[in-house]
């Protein structure tokens, strides 16, 4: 909530943007996000694309974890769902890709709610170690399944078309994975405005009191784990159309705790502390290789040594962040905006 | 049923389970005295394994000097451990706990693989390891002497909680930290007693399965198998993590042995939720759980 801004009417204050600045900055990050594609390279619309899928994936796990308080430590195991039912429709049986992403949000919807029953008595800790569960006895599905999963090999999905147009580039991918994280950002920022999302947030904040106050905490939390389970199916779909290829790598153990470091640095309860931390973990690895390669010259030794200073920059930046910012990159967003608000009259 | 493979599978699902059970102690401990979940278990159990292995093979030294500077090496990195990372979280949610420890667990991992690259490492063995039969089945000799070590460590672990000034005070600082502290004892100093004694039990841990299996990156995965084995067993006993282990080191046996289909990775993990609906304390744990 800000400081210094008094409203006088309902309207007023319930709507979304409420203050020029903040009208100003949406613009501008929208001319942003239009003007890009046009100038970018393919490396940085690659970038770009993997930043909107884990946007779309990290907004769905923060709507469970961050407003519901349900921590999941799943998260592969669902883009698994996701991504394997869309590229399984679409590769075998010729479903439309945009309706076989539809049914793999619905089926990753269902599956959330079925390994979310255990929530139904179990809580944080237990919690998460029945979700770490999950994704451990989904994984071992999707290896050994062989007739429809393919088991360890990759399932190949054919380019995705729209209109008569090819789907093959990453210009043509931004627009869809974009748009439809915009979509997802607008309908969870909703979501938190109606009854349903005020259920969440009381659950997570006093359970007890929750179903003091008429809350059915069993049904609002399925329903938790089904809304999350239906954008983290998403972007599960959208990595199986993207990248053309399923293969079991990409949705392990590691993924599940990416995410959830992603809503943890980026901001827990926050629609744009899920994009700030989707970025910033998927810019990460990018940037220190890059600046890997420019060190090439001077350290010859950096190329192996590149992948595990990725990997301690991830640890070590949840460590610090969780010690010195638990509420992440959000609050120290936040605070910049304070102190220009109220400059020069800051403490 | 063919009696010789049902002895063999038991023999070695017996061992494996100790293993586990040797994994899971320290973990049991941590929780017992803090109420943290160590996610990164399994790779204290990998810095127990490379650091004998740096201690025998690199440096040299007679495998007894070697064991036991692997010991201190991992008190000091227990006691750091809980000062610079678990410290600053005292009283923060579950769920900053459970990410410290992980981000912790990647650190560790990355410090491992830079220093020693990402393959395994052949390892002289310190303690025989020639097949020994018993009743038809052959078993390496490492494994029983695994088994003998882990049970003397257990045994003593259950009698220092029970009997033993200082076990007495850690189970008080798990009930009631400021009761605990009311009662003149130093939490900071029962934390850090926790953290380096579940990492000195790691590396023991660690230093086995060095010799068993060979130090290499995956013994990282006893940071999850040890998951059913806490949670059948209870996650704050240690005669529920013998227990707890011993049976899973069957399951995994005889389901890898009699089904096989790599089904053995992910029966622990069914029986672990099937626990958690049922009896999430778990079959020797305090019945405190909150239920919702």
């Amino acid at each position: 909530m800000e400081s210094g801004i008094f409203h006088t009417t309902y309207p007023a204050d319930m709507a979304l943007r409420r203050t020029y600045a903040q009208k100003i900055r949406l613009a501008i990050f929208l001319l942003f996000m239009l003007v890009f594609p046009l100038f970018a390279n393919r490396y940085y619309l690659t970038l770009a694309n993997q930043v909107g899928i884990a946007v779309i994936g990290a907004i769905g796990l923060n709507i469970l974890v961050g407003f519901t308080g349900q921590i999941s430590l799943g998260q592969g195991g669902f883009l698994a769902v996701g991504a394997y039912t869309s590229g399984i429709l679409t590769a075998r049986f010729g479903v439309p890709w945009y309706a076989s992403v539809l049914i793999a949000c619905v089926v990753t919807s269902l599956v959330g709610t079925i390994f979310g029953i255990p929530s139904l008595r179990l809580k944080g800790l237990y919690l998460a170690i029945a979700t770490l569960a999950a994704q451990v006895i989904i994984l071992w599905v999707v290896t050994h399944w062989n007739a429809v999963t393919g088991g360890v090999d990759a399932l190949v999905v054919p380019n995705p078309t729209l209109a008569g147009l090819r789907l093959n580039t990453d210009f043509r991918f931004y627009w869809i994975i974009w748009g439809l994280a915009g979509l997802t950002a607008l309908a969870t920022i909703n979501l938190f405005r109606t009854h349903y999302g005020r259920a969440f947030i009381a659950i997570r904040d006093q359970d007890i009191a929750a179903e003091v106050m008429g809350i059915d905490i069993f049904r609002y939390k399925l329903l938790s784990f089904a809304i999350s389970s239906f954008f983290v199916g998403l972007a599960g779909a959208l990595i199986a159309n993207y990248r053309n290829i399923v293969t079991w790598e990409r949705f392990t153990t590691d993924v599940s705790v990416t995410y959830l470091a992603m809503i943890i640095i980026g901001g827990l309860g926050s629609v744009s502390g899920s994009f700030f931390g989707a970025t910033f973990m998927t810019l990460l690895p990018a940037f220190l290789s890059n600046l890997g390669r420019l060190l090439r010259s001077n350290i010859p030794a950096i190329d192996t040594l590149i992948p595990y200073v990725q990997q301690a920059a991830f640890g070590l930046i949840i460590i610090l962040f969780l010690i010195f910012e638990p509420e992440g990159l959000r609050k120290i967003w936040d605070d910049i905006k304070d102190y220009f608000r109220l400059w020069p009259f800051s403490y | 049923m063919d009696m010789a493979l049902f002895i063999q599978l038991t023999l070695t699902g017996l061992t494996n389970g100790v293993i586990l059970a040797l994994a899971a102690l320290g973990f049991v401990l941590i929780y017992k005295s803090s109420d943290v979940i160590n996610f990164a278990q399994g790779e204290f159990l990998l810095i127990g394994a490379y650091m004998t292995y740096a201690m025998i093979a690199q440096v040299g030294l007679v495998w007894p000097l070697g064991v036991l500077v692997t010991l201190l090496l991992a008190i000091g990195l227990g006691i750091i451990v809980e000062r610079f990372v678990l410290r600053p979280l005292i009283g923060e949610p579950i769920i900053s706990v459970i990410m410290v420890t992980i981000g912790l667990s990647s650190v560790m991992q990355a410090v491992v693989n830079a220093i020693w690259g990402p393959y395994g490492q052949n390892f002289p063995p310190f303690i025989p390891s020639e097949p020994i039969s018993i009743l038809g089945a052959t078993i390496n000799a490492d494994r029983l002497w695994a088994t003998a070590i882990a049970v003397i460590l257990l045994a003593f672990f259950t009698y220092f909680f029970r009997l033993s000034k200082e076990g007495i005070a850690m189970r008080a600082v798990a009930d009631d930290q400021q009761a605990s502290l009311s009662m003149g004892i130093s939490v900071k100093k029962i934390f850090a007693w926790a953290w380096s004694i579940a990492a000195v039990t790691a590396a023991i841990a660690g230093a086995l399965l060095a010799n068993i299996v060979g130090v290499r990156g995956e013994l990282a995965s006893f940071g999850l198998r040890v998951f059913p084995v806490v949670i059948l067993g209870g996650l704050d006993s240690i005669p529920g993590a013998v227990i707890g282990g011993l049976i899973i080191g069957l399951l995994e046996t005889y389901t890898g042995g009699y089904i096989g289909n790599g089904l053995n990775q992910v029966v622990p993990f069914i029986v672990l939720i099937l626990i958690l609906m049922v009896r999430p304390y778990g079959l020797f744990g305090k019945e405190i759980i909150e239920r919702v």
